[in-house]
């Protein structure tokens, strides 16, 4: 048995992290394909 | 449905509890060694594909870490150190753990391969693999030679900084995956001697439990020698300078006299044990301050 609100309160965190997470790993992935662009070109 | 309250028979962990099950503080260590053989590799590697090599380094080991708390659920249950942790403590689903413990390893490997080249993720995934199913699997339950095989999983992130900066492998990462391997069993011998009891509860036949304090000691002792020739080698092979090699020399000389200290105890009982307690504590700096020791004396 767990309390409503502190299974919310949970996901919500979950999900944030999850957000964040997601948010950097597109600017990292970003920023290999300019880097590997540019040894490409050098 | 009664809304002040949910009936569910599966934990809803909290993204604290999948951190804990990376192991952070064992990753820094792993971190810190990856770090080291990329710096210390000839090729100089882009910044942003050596961050996100290091990155799938702390992943990977992160992965490995998760992986081994999912199998080792059990065993933590009985283990005072170990009891906590969120799959003993109920916090979380054990599939959740084995979702995201293999989520994570082939996230690393394939963003390891994408961003800098295959064969060092090639290598990253060897590790996992040997960490989880030849170190938790196969022989953590099985012998006490467990952490002495086992201890190569540990060894390979200065073979893998290394060869996501040059593609390959030379003799330096070798002698350094060599370094921690021999490092591995006077390290957590040292700690096993003083939770022995803890492993003996759990049933895992580590050196202490199954051949006794006294071979345990002796065996510490055989361990750090050769540690010590790993460690001091990259310098008279040329591959290292004297800033590194008087470091090594010193550090590798106060192990030993730590070493020798543990094999003068006679104690049996943990509150007796302040010479392993000690070389325990040491080891983790040791080995920090050697790996740093060889990237001051590259970059000097």
């Amino acid at each position: 048995m767990i309390d409503e609100e502190e299974v919310r309160r949970r996901q919500r965190g979950r999900a944030l992290v999850m957000a964040v997470l997601l948010g950097l790993f597109v600017i990292l992935v970003y920023a290999v394909t300019i880097a590997k662009m540019g040894l490409a070109l050098s | 449905m009664n809304s002040a309250a949910i009936t569910t028979r599966v934990p809803i962990a909290d993204w604290r509890d999948f951190l804990a099950l990376t192991k952070p503080r064992v990753m820094s260590l792993v971190v810190f060694t990856g770090l080291c053989g990329l710096l210390v590799a000839p090729v100089p590697i882009h910044p942003v594909l050596g961050f996100t090599a290091i990155l799938c380094i702390a992943l990977g080991a992160g992965a490995a870490a998760a992986l081994n708390m999912w199998y080792e659920a059990d065993l933590d249950a009985v283990m005072k150190r170990t009891r906590s942790r969120p799959l003993p403590a109920g916090r979380m689903d054990r599939q959740a753990a084995l979702h995201f413990g293999v989520g994570l390893a082939c996230f690393s490997v394939l963003l390891m391969g994408i961003a800098t080249n295959w064969f060092a993720a090639a290598i990253l995934a060897v590790s996992i693999l040997f960490y989880v199913f030849v170190y938790t699997i196969w022989l953590k339950r099985r012998t006490p030679q467990n952490i002495v095989i086992g201890g190569a999983a540990g060894a390979f992130p200065p073979l893998i900084g290394w060869a996501a900066a040059t593609g390959n492998f030379a003799a330096l990462p070798l002698l350094l995956f060599a370094l921690i391997f021999l490092w591995t069993p006077p390290h957590f011998w040292a700690l096993s001697l003083f939770v022995r009891s803890d492993y003996e509860a759990a049933g895992v036949p580590m050196l202490p439990v199954v051949a006794g304090a006294r071979a345990t000691r002796v065996q510490i002792l055989l361990y750090t020698l050769p540690m010590a020739a790993a460690a001091v080698a990259p310098w008279p092979l040329g591959l290292a300078g004297r800033l590194y090699g008087l470091a090594a020399c010193g550090l590798s000389l106060f192990f030993l006299i730590l070493a020798l200290r543990v094999l003068a105890n006679r104690a049996s009982d943990p509150a007796g044990m302040k010479p392993e307690k000690q070389l325990f504590a040491f080891s983790i700096l040791y080995l920090f301050a050697i790996f740093g020791a060889l990237v001051l004396d590259r970059l000097a």
